[in-house]
């Protein structure tokens, strides 16, 4: 290779690093931009959108030839596709996110079978098989032209977001009518302990809609699926209630497991009345003291092992806080007190065995901290009091000395008067 | 009535005499029999060194039983203060009598600072009294600064980040003095073993030193008398002897205060408002600083000044032009009985007076500020 090519060579390589990363300006964005208002412009928003950041040009997606400035030479130019219909959507978006070669340049760590999974789904059937095209698509929930990440805030799809897109068309009851479901959900969800932790307490481990319902393969969980759905995070109550009785039961006659005492959406915070034999309880919806079961015989059990284990935790604690209450330092009472509230989640996990044993015990690990708490509060309690005791005695003394010494003093002043 | 001591033929009287015969100590009772206390509407101030000594004391005792039991250094230092608190019997009572003495000895050392400025007690020929006086609230301050950490809770460590970061603004010297007192770029728990020794050892070998010679400077020179016995004709000057009518004065304050601090120590073991010292959580160097980090509030004064200082005074940086001016103003303080003692007490008095209250003003209402304003 000659010098000159050498030299030349290097001249283009210095010229091609050195040239920044090109923000997309071409005439359709110009355009776009220039003769459409701001909130109706879609080259506005774009420009927050993740794909205008990838470098992706309108055309990338809308097809024509970016270079000319006339729309009809457009239209005619380079695969023009103009704005898609809804039905068209997937298809659309599918084009660069169904291509895992083109994908892995982007974003390698992106599934490429979300178009397969929707199809799967109750939206993607609707609006693929039967042409609704009311039914949920990519940009329903996505957006259009202001795509983000769904790990960042203001994506419409991240966690803490995404139950108001779902809740905008379900929670619509004229948009859902003629589906055959309620609109309630959102309500509902937003009343749970899953929806409180999510969208009060901004708890991003709490479940979203998509974490029970899946996101592009959407739908409802059967009543065969429901505790394999609930089980993802409740694991361990999940392995329990398959050792149930209840498990056989449920399945030969056809319960939905986990929601049919805890409801779907409506997910509240146990109570205790919930099992027993009262007539609020959830027991006595499908038992009877005369069903042939011991169900309710056991319910009862349970109930009185597991109120009396409450009931000692809340003696524990107010003896505690008295003893805090009092500058007592409490430290290891408070952490003893976790440790029964732990013991107190294990029985309500067990509960679901329905295997009186096992909920002995967990309680019974419960019962015995709640104890030892209360009797290091106890002790607290009357160190306390030992402490005022002790301060009075000792006050008494002084002040004695204090009398005894001021008569002195006076005695001596009067024996060796000032010079 | 010594002399008849030694020849009393009781244990007490022959104990005395058998000790005497060793160590001549009728010298020095002769001498305590024949010193006197300038007795005038003023006297109240002189019980307040007396004071100051008194929780030093207690901090000796109660600082020695803590000793038993605590253990320096990051994994233990903590866990052994909590194992004081809450197993040890009077464990509570004996740090938090530690902490309130700590508190009071301060106060009343600034109490009795102010008050031997304002009765004029510094001036010559008892210079040297008023600069080892200084030391000792110094050094007072400085056994306060080194203590908050040591139990390495939450507080204490980001206190103790802040305060050694001030040292560390100085200029040439600050990055050395910064490593010295953390024993490394940050606080660890080498810095525990340092501020350790130094509460324990070091800064109690010259605090004794230094209390010794301050002692040994009022019994030498005697209580000073008001500068109006110098100057005024046909003044009526009372004496009361020190032994026994001020010194069963003394014991008698002694006896209240040791009540009060009692009942403080019951009533508040963690401390009340802005005196406290709540064990928390212990220290992570990883957790994000709590809300309001503060120094106690014997340096809240020079705390709030620096807050107050914009970031750059002229071309010096705000903090250290503060650190500056704080430590030039110290200077000035400490040997200020030098400079007023030249002239004539009838000249200087009013002036001397104004600059008190100036000084005294600044501080307590540097510290209410730091106090409303954080």
């Amino acid at each position: 290779m000659s010098k000159r090519r050498i030299l030349v060579l290097h001249l283009a390589f210095l010229v091609f690093t050195a040239i920044p990363p090109v923000v997309y300006a071409d005439m359709c964005f110009e355009c776009h931009s220039g003769w459409e208002d701001e909130s109706g412009s879609p080259s506005a928003s774009y420009e927050s959108d993740v794909h205008f950041r990838a470098g992706l040009g309108c055309a990338d997606c809308h097809g024509g030839n970016p270079e000319l400035d006339d729309m009809d030479d457009v239209r005619r130019g380079r695969g023009y596709k103009g704005i898609p219909r809804p039905r068209e959507i997937p298809g659309f978006c599918a084009t660069c996110h169904n291509d895992p070669g083109y994908m892995i340049k982007h974003n390698p760590a992106l599934p490429t079978d979300q178009l397969d999974k929707y199809k799967t789904s109750v939206h993607g059937k609707r609006l693929l098989e039967e042409g609704d095209e009311k039914a949920a698509n990519c940009v329903s929930c996505h957006s259009v032209h202001n795509i983000e990440r769904p790990q960042i805030p203001a994506s419409t799809v991240y966690p803490l977001n995404l139950p108001e897109v779902c809740a905008g068309c379900h929670s619509d009851p004229e948009y859902m009518a003629g589906y055959g479901i309620p609109a309630s959900q959102f309500d509902d969800y937003a009343e749970s302990v899953h929806g409180h932790a999510l969208l009060v307490e901004k708890d991003l481990g709490a479940p979203a809609c998509n974490d029970c319902h899946g996101n592009h393969g959407a739908t409802p969980p059967g009543v065969t699926s429901i505790s394999a759905v609930c089980g993802l995070c409740h694991a361990l109550i999940s392995d329990e209630f398959a050792v149930s009785p209840h498990k056989a039961a449920f399945d030969e006659m056809g319960y939905p497991e986990c929601e049919g005492c805890h409801s779907n959406h409506l997910v509240l915070e146990p109570e205790l009345y919930w099992i027993g034999t009262s007539d609020s309880s959830l027991c006595v919806d499908c038992h009877s003291a005369d069903d042939g079961t011991e169900g309710l015989a056991k319910a009862e059990k349970i109930h009185e092992i597991v109120l009396k284990l409450k009931k000692s935790y809340e003696t524990a604690e107010a003896k505690v806080d008295e003893s805090e209450l009092k500058g007592m330092m409490v430290t290891d009472e408070r952490f003893i007190l976790k440790e029964i509230t732990q013991a107190m989640i294990r029985t309500r996990t067990v509960i679901h065995s329905l295997d009186f044993e096992k909920v002995s015990e967990a309680a019974g690990e419960g019962l015995e901290k709640a104890d030892q708490a209360y009797r290091a509060a106890t002790t607290k309690v009357e160190e306390y009091y030992f402490r005022r005791k002790g301060l009075g005695i000792a006050t008494l003394i002084i002040t004695i000395l204090v009398i005894a010494l001021y008569l002195r003093i006076r005695s001596i002043d009067k024996s060796h008067p000032l010079r | 009535m010594s002399r008849k001591r030694t020849e009393e033929n009781s244990i007490w009287g022959r104990t005395y005499g058998w000790i005497d015969r060793r160590l001549k100590i009728e010298t020095m009772v002769g001498y305590m029999s024949h010193k006197v206390v300038p007795w005038h509407g003023q006297s109240i101030w002189y019980f307040f060194g007396g004071m100051t000594l008194f929780f030093f004391l207690v901090q000796v005792i109660t600082g020695i039983l803590l000793l038993l039991y605590y253990r320096p250094g990051a994994e233990s230092a903590y866990e052994s203060v909590r194992f004081i608190v809450s197993e040890v019997s009077f464990g509570w009572l004996i740090r938090s009598m530690h902490s309130w003495s700590a508190n009071l000895m301060i106060l009343f050392a600034f109490i009795h600072m102010f008050s031997v400025y304002f009765t004029h007690a510094y001036r010559r020929p008892r210079e040297l009294t008023w600069i080892s006086g200084i030391a000792l609230l110094a050094l007072a301050m400085a056994f306060g600064f080194s203590g908050y950490l040591l139990p390495w809770n939450e507080l204490s460590f980001f206190a103790t980040r802040v305060g050694t970061g001030m040292a560390g603004s100085i200029p040439v010297v600050g990055d050395f003095l910064l490593k010295l007192m953390r024993g490394g770029e940050n606080v660890t728990g080498a810095t525990i073993g340092r501020f350790f020794g130094m509460h324990v050892a070091v800064l109690p070998g010259i605090f004794t030193v230094f209390l010794a010679l301050h002692l040994l400077f009022i019994q030498r020179q005697g209580m000073s008398e008001p500068p109006e016995w110098e100057t005024g004709p046909g003044t009526v000057r009372r004496y009361m002897p020190f032994f026994p009518n001020f010194l069963l004065r003394e014991l008698l304050v002694w006896l209240i205060m040791l009540n009060i601090l009692a009942v403080l120590a019951v009533f508040f073991p963690d401390g009340i408002g802005p005196v406290h010292w709540p064990l928390g959580q212990k220290a992570d160097p990883f957790a994000p600083p709590p809300l309001a980090i503060r120094p106690e509030w014997y340096f809240m004064f020079a705390f709030q000044t620096l807050k107050f200082l914009p970031a750059h005074v002229l071309f010096i940086e705000g903090e250290l032009f503060g650190i500056a001016v704080l430590s030039l103003g110290g200077l000035v303080w400490l040997f200020i009985p030098f400079w007023l003692s030249r002239r004539p007490h009838s000249k200087i008095k009013g002036p001397a007076k104004i600059l008190g209250w100036i000084v005294l003003a600044f501080v307590v209402s540097m510290t209410v500020l730091g106090y409303i304003l954080e």
